[in-house]
């Protein structure tokens, strides 16, 4: 048995890959690094798996909660890992939109699933999961409903601030000038993509593109980013443990050549 | 028998003594100048007055993490945020004039050259307002082209000129053009030297360690005129070069190079000790930086119009695609497999290049690059885990780049 793990900022996943590369398992609990949930996310993922932790073979750890986890074989970067997780479901992905908690980047793939090249955004929340929390709190809705709110929404509200803190006021203020919550939430998504795709410009798109990331099950968002870089997206059936999986992939991967390397000894 | 000095230790004495020497100057009543870092010092050590380099200061500063205190003097007085923090922290300085790190006596007088940027020419002129001290400035043009344009030149030149008639209205003393001629000499060589060293990078693997080429920037900015530094740059090249014909890598404890990698910026010297230790983890070398260029200046013609040409010739007075050139002969040069690029909040000059160098980097020479956000002295603006993961990434782009061409 292989075990993946990703730790971010706002939640712990793990999955579970069996001898031969087939799925058994994953688990999302939506509490970050520090808060220690990681090991209530595997032992319940290895509960419902019928597995035991000494059946585990090999471990990989990913995320931003990597570093101080002392209990995986190795450490990847979550860059690394969401590559291998796409690969993984999409061997015909080429470029990688992921939406975290508090960074987002593109990734361009490489033959194999490596990683080409990649870019991250810099210095603020802007475009991250973050903004969209603080959206939904000055709009008085729940995180998962704000996808929704911008459904209903017949024009969107232009939200220039690239920052989370100057977005939260501008939106305050176009609220008490009478724009409607669904067309600020709309434009809150609109901006987002926006931001997303300035960054993917540097880059440079190739399709097909796939997006992962908690932000990714918000359906909006996937419309919105689709329109700003006219391309269609395709979504994995589980965005938010595409991280953990390449991290799944990656222990096979480490797993099996290191056997490789022992038996020609 | 006296055991020889390396030139680790001669660098410690030779800066203990820059900022003595200064010390004695102010005490004697002789004039003390404050100096940015690439400015024609050649006049000044004719003139044979005490210099200090609030740059190289502010550094020593950033670098036992103190920079703070002196950032928050200068925010308290009105200066924003978004300005450079050695500009910051040199006003602040100015206000208090001590620091645990090294000190800097009052000035006499200012010299500044905008060659390195436009923010010192503010920053000169409100410290000259403070003290109410003259300020010798040279404005060398932003050419804004591949080629330094020569009207430019010629503008810098008669400015030379002015410098010298003001330096001896200052001093009261004659410049005596046959030490000029001399301390030219000395200038050329020393950078000559310099040059020399931090090119036997380009052996694999390199011989030196990058982030101590970060340890030998002060002696260059503070001593380029002087026999003393002639002297120091000559002995770290030949110790470079022994390690060379040894083989030695950049590390004495059985650490090997893996990946050779340019590092773009300034140094964030708050978090020396971090961004290295990340480095070496990974077995990462830094070879190489746009710095062993910018601080070699040499001029063919030992002339005043020969030093003008010099000075207006940095590569930031010059285009993108000069840049673009030029790093992508590092790139060539040093066999580099990676860079790092500090998206530096103080300096813009630098900063506004990086994404377009890092893409010619990588589609014209397949070298990949990460950019992580940071500032050189204020240590308000920097994750180590952004940091890490960033470096961590481009050991897997660079390992997998290696393994396609295994
Ligand atoms: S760090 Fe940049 S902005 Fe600051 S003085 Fe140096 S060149 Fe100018």
């Amino acid at each position: 048995m292989f075990l993946g793990i990703d730790i971010g900022s706002s939640s712990s996943k793990a999955v579970l890959l069996d001898k031969g590369g087939a799925i058994l398992g994953r688990e999302v609990v939506n509490l970050g690094t520090g808060s220690g949930a990681i090991d209530d996310v595997i032992d319940v993922l290895l509960e419902k798996a019928g597995v035991d932790r000494g059946d585990i073979l090999y471990s990989v750890v990913t995320g931003y909660g990597r570093i101080g986890y002392e209990k995986a074989d190795t450490q990847i970067t979550e860059i690394g890992c969401h590559a291998k997780g796409v690969y993984h479901d999409f061997p015909e992905a080429r470029s990688i939109i992921d939406i975290g908690g508090q960074d987002a980047k593109v990734i361009r793939l490489g033959d194999g699933g490596r990683v080409d090249n990649f870019v991250m955004n810099e210095k603020c929340a802007a475009g991250t999961g973050r903004f969209f929390e603080v959206m939904a709190r000055v709009l008085n809705c729940s995180l998962d409903d704000l996808s929704g709110l911008a459904a209903e929404a017949e024009y969107a509200v232009a939200i220039s601030s690239t920052c989370t803190v100057f977005a939260e006021s501008e939106v305050i203020s176009q609220l008490s000038a009478g724009a409607s919550p669904a067309s600020v939430a709309w434009g809150a998504h609109k901006s987002v993509a926006k931001r997303i795709a300035g960054l993917s410009g540097r880059l440079g798109l190739i399709p097909e593109i796939v997006m992962t990331g908690g932000v990714a099950l918000n359906q909006s968002m996937v419309r919105a980013m689709e329109e700003e870089i006219e391309t269609s997206i395709l979504v994995p059936e589980s965005p938010q443990t595409v991280g953990a999986l390449g991290a799944a992939v990656y222990a096979k991967e480490k797993y099996e050549s290191a056997s490789r390397d022992q038996s020609l000894q | 028998m006296e055991e020889k000095k390396s030139s680790k230790q001669i660098l410690n004495e030779l800066l203990a003594k820059h900022y003595a020497d200064a010390k004695n100057a102010k005490e004697e009543g002789k004039p003390v100048v404050w100096s940015t870092s690439i400015a024609p010092q050649e006049l000044l050590e004719t003139m044979d007055v005490a210099v200090v380099y609030p740059e190289n200061h502010a550094a020593a500063i950033g670098a036992r993490k103190d920079a703070s205190q002196f950032i928050a003097s200068a925010e308290s007085e009105g200066y924003s945020y978004d300005i450079c923090s050695y500009a910051r922290v040199n006003d602040g300085y100015a206000n208090i004039l001590y620091s645990e790190a090294e000190n800097m006596p009052k000035p006499d007088m200012l010299f500044c050259c905008s060659n390195i940027c436009m923010t010192v020419i503010k920053w000169y002129e409100n410290i000259a307002k403070k003290f109410d001290i003259p300020v010798i400035f040279f404005d060398t043009p932003y050419s804004g082209s591949y080629q330094v344009d020569p009207s430019n030149v010629k503008f810098v030149e008669a400015q030379l000129e002015e410098a010298v008639t003001m330096l001896e209205g200052l001093t009261g003393r004659k410049f005596d053009y046959d030490r000029l001629k001399e301390v030219m000499q000395i200038s050329n060589e020393t950078a000559s030297w310099w040059k020399k060293a931090t090119d036997l990078a380009k052996n694999k693997p390199s011989p030196m360690n990058g982030f101590d080429m970060f340890n030998y920037m002060a002696p260059i900015v503070c001593f380029r005129g002087k026999e003393s530094g002639r002297e120091l740059f000559k002995i770290w090249y030949e110790e470079l070069q022994e390690r060379v014909e040894k083989g030695l890598g950049p590390w004495n404890d059985g650490t090997e190079e893996k990946y050779r990698v340019l590092w773009d910026g300034i140094a964030c010297w708050p978090y020396l000790g971090v961004t290295y230790k990340v480095l070496k983890k990974h077995g990462i070398n830094v070879v190489t930086s746009m710095y062993p260029e910018s601080f070699a200046l040499l001029y063919e013609q030992h002339t005043l119009a020969g030093m003008a040409e010099a000075y207006d010739s940095l590569y930031v007075l010059r285009n993108v695609d000069y840049a673009i050139d030029k790093y992508l002969n590092l790139s060539r040069d040093f066999q580099l497999d990676g860079g790092i690029f500090h998206s530096n909040r103080s300096c813009k000059g630098m900063a506004f290049k990086q994404f377009e160098i890092q893409r010619q980097m990588e589609s014209q020479l397949g070298v990949p690059s990460v950019i992580f956000d940071g500032d050189q002295t204020d240590p308000s603006v920097f994750s180590e885990a952004q940091y890490e993961t960033r470096v961590q990434a481009l050991v897997e782009m660079m390992e997998a780049r290696k393994g396609a061409r295994r």
